[in-house]
């Protein structure tokens, strides 16, 4: 009970943090395989949906693991892993309509897989040949961000030059247009993210918050973050709050579908919290051991989010042998295009850092990139190391 | 327009009333822009004609205010954001150094952000405390920004105007003391400079006197001072900060020999520095004298009773021309 008559003390009634992710939980596909219902979130998914699914989580899975293998020969500086968040990263991503728009973090490799986004591109970032080749107009998928929570602000922002644009709330299935902005459960703790949750409820800007809470935010615990479940934030800022469980892919797909649908009809911003575990490190840099118990780890491999989709599919007769096989092939081909796509990549010119300062080039800059490119000039036909 | 006699505010609310009537992708946005037209009134009267959805009041949230607008920008707008006090755009700074700054570089062009951040700057206004700094080396030390101050009501017309055009992020910095001052006469048949220039505002041979926002006023009644005791003083208003335009400076310093140059920002590691580091690069056989810089100190602003001791005075102005000429 209360110690200071202001109502209940939240951490007896709240956490720590419920490992199943509690009752609020959405569920629709059991870490078991089986199919539950929702009374708010359910719906009917098609066989060829649930296996896109699956193709999705396995192939995004591959990705991830063959960028930590790339990384552990030297070929990546450094790669977030996604390793257990595919769930939530493909429910998310299958949701959009191709007008939507998306604002990521550095880790969401599975949305950017279903944006169309070649993963050789996500690769280049962190090998360290560029910032993201991608279109972020053409793809509708912005750049990764890599300052925690900054870019929940430029989603809300877009968001409202949608509402501007009129693309919100026409009843015009391929025009309304709605923003997902990604984020971690650390991230939640910005200052950006608390501000993106004020401007976006003040202007009811169609913009859904997608938080992973995978549990960690580095070595420190969602309990270093929030003494109540993050969903319940939005209330506080005047909008709803789902927790939904990241690793069925059926009821991430089914509650970001609904939350995007909102905000496309005009009536504002969502928070999505997907209620997933970081199986893997929070990069390559970081020794996950030190901080936290194998246990747990343990635990969360049994909510594993492939394998409870291809039970589903297993035991209602929706896929067989030959299906899981060319999915499995397709990985290795994936695999193989991504080892020697990441090595074959050229790296820039010394001359490239000076392009795209601005849009306007000044003359300062240019005439700096002449004297550099002067004095790299006197260098010819010697090796760079030749320079010293 | 036939001619008119403008103060500084009215030249920068002309000048965004035409932007946004040119182009109706430019919003205005920030805290109290809206009803109350801003604490400064620069944005009188533009909520009424253009509209809550492009005059936005925004929430209290610096950070929010600009990175908001980059997500309005990456949409396609020209979003013109005020910073209601110099001293409050550091909640902003990350959104600023990290995100506006660096999205056409990032995206390789791909993303451009013509936004404009307007700042008041500089103080003598007897504010209180973070009501009156000179964040201008901050911003100018960024790439990817473009950085300008306007120091008179026709510059404030016009490169408003400029820097809204530009498809580059420009911080826009606006000397407060000077809003409701003096007037000029502003006849808008006449061309103005391009956004990127500086400008000789007044001839002379003997030291180049170099000044940029509430500082060129101040250099030019040093100028006039001199004139009665028979020093002939160059003036030139930098205009813009980043980039800079030094050739005229260079083309001055050449002639003259000396130079000084003055801001409120302080001394220490301020925009000073970079010029007369780079005017000892290009004039190093023509410089009768090491280049001089007259700022503010390198305290915190401060408490406004003793602020005129802190600014660059006509004196303290004069004494640097006499320290010149004496070398
Ligand atoms: C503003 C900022 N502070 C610190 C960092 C360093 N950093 C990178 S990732 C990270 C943890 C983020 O945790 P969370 O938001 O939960 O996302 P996750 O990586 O777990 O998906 C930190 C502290 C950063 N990138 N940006």
């Amino acid at each position: 009970m209360s110690h200071h008559g202001f109502g209940p003390d939240l951490v007896e009634v709240f956490g720590p943090s419920q490992s199943d992710g509690g009752p609020e939980l959405v569920q629709l596909l059991t870490p078991e395989g089986e199919r539950v219902h929702h009374p708010e979130f359910d719906r009917d998914f098609s066989a060829e949906e649930l296996r896109g699914f699956y193709r999705d989580m396995v192939l995004t899975r591959r990705i991830d693991t063959e960028a930590t293998a790339l990384q552990r020969h030297g070929e990546l500086g450094i790669w977030a892993q996604l390793l257990g968040q595919e769930a939530a990263q493909i429910g998310a991503g299958r949701a959009l309509r191709p007008q939507d728009h998306v604002f990521p973090t550095y880790r969401e490799h599975g949305v950017a897989w279903c944006r169309g986004i070649d993963p050789l591109a996500l690769l280049g970032l962190f090998r360290g040949v560029d910032h993201g080749s991608w279109d972020p107009e053409e793809k509708h998928f912005g750049l990764y961000t890599i300052v925690i929570g900054a870019q929940a602000l430029h989603a809300t922002g877009y968001a409202m030059g949608m509402q501007r644009d009129g693309v919100v709330g026409t009843g015009d299935p391929d025009r309304d247009a709605a923003v997902v902005a990604h984020f971690g459960d650390g991230a939640s703790s910005q200052g950006d993210v608390n501000e993106a949750f004020i401007f976006a409820a003040s202007y009811n800007a169609p913009v859904v918050f997608f938080c992973q809470n995978n549990q960690w935010a580095i070595s420190e615990p969602i309990e270093r973050q929030s003494r109540i479940p993050l969903y319940q934030r939005a209330l506080g800022f005047g909008f709803p709050g789902v927790r939904v469980d990241g690793n069925d892919v059926l009821a991430t797909y089914a509650v970001t579908q609904a939350a995007l649908q909102r905000a496309r009809d005009g009536q504002g911003p969502t928070l999505v919290e997907a209620y997933t575990y970081r199986m893997g490190a929070h990069t390559t840099t970081d020794d996950p051991t030190r901080y936290r118990l194998s246990d747990d780890v343990e635990r969360w491999k049994l909510r594993d989010p492939i394998s409870r989709v291809e039970v589903y599919l297993r035991r209602n007769g929706l896929v067989d042998d030959d299906f899981i096989d060319t999915v499995r092939a397709e990985a290795d081909q994936l695999g193989h295009d991504l080892r020697e796509g990441c090595k074959a990549m050229p790296d820039p010119q010394p001359l490239d850092m000076f392009d795209h300062v601005y849009a306007e080039e000044t003359p300062e800059l240019r005439a700096e990139r002449e004297g550099f490119a002067a004095y790299l000039a006197q260098f010819d036909g010697h090796s760079v190391e030749g320079r010293r | 327009m036939a001619i008119q006699r403008i103060t500084l505010a009215k030249g920068l609310n002309s000048g965004l009333r035409k932007a946004m009537e040119d182009d109706p992708k430019v919003l205005v946005m920030g805290e109290d822009v809206g009803k109350l037209g801003g604490v400064f009134r620069i944005t009188d009267g533009l909520q009424k004609d253009f509209g809550e959805d492009r005059v936005i009041d925004s929430p209290l949230a610096e950070s929010g205010i600009v990175g908001t607008a980059v997500g309005l920008a990456l949409r396609g707008y020209r979003p013109v954001v005020e910073i209601q006090f110099d001293g409050f755009v550091y909640p902003a700074y990350d959104q600023i150094v990290c995100q506006v700054a660096k999205m056409h570089y990032r995206s390789k062009g791909r993303s451009k952000m013509p936004m404009v951040i307007r700042i008041p700057f500089g103080g003598g206004i007897g504010a209180v405390e973070h009501h009156s700094e000179s964040p201008e080396a901050q911003f100018a030390h960024t790439p990817g920004i473009k950085v300008v101050a306007c120091s008179n009501p026709v510059d404030g017309y016009w490169m408003i105007q400029q820097a809204i055009a530009c498809d580059d992020p420009v911080v826009f910095l606006e000397p407060k003391r000077q809003y409701h001052a003096d007037k000029a006469d502003l006849d808008d048949s006449v061309d103005p400079d391009p956004l990127f220039s500086s400008r000789v505002v007044r001839r002379g041979q003997d030291v180049t006197l170099l000044a940029y926002g509430p500082t060129v006023k101040t250099a030019l009644s040093a100028a006039e001072a001199a004139a009665n005791e028979g020093t002939s003083l160059e003036v030139i208003d930098l205009r813009t900060l980043s980039p800079l335009d030094l050739g005229p400076v260079y083309e001055s310093v050449r002639r003259t020999g000396r130079a000084v140059i003055t801001h409120e920002a302080h001394v220490n590691l301020g925009m000073g520095s970079e010029v007369a580091a780079r005017i000892t690069e290009e004039c190093f056989y023509s410089l009768e004298a090491p280049v001089l810089r007259v700022g503010g100190f390198d305290t915190p602003y401060p408490a406004s009773r003793i602020e005129e001791d802190f600014l660059p005075d006509l004196d303290r102005v004069l004494d640097a021309v006499d320290r010149s000429l004496k070398f």
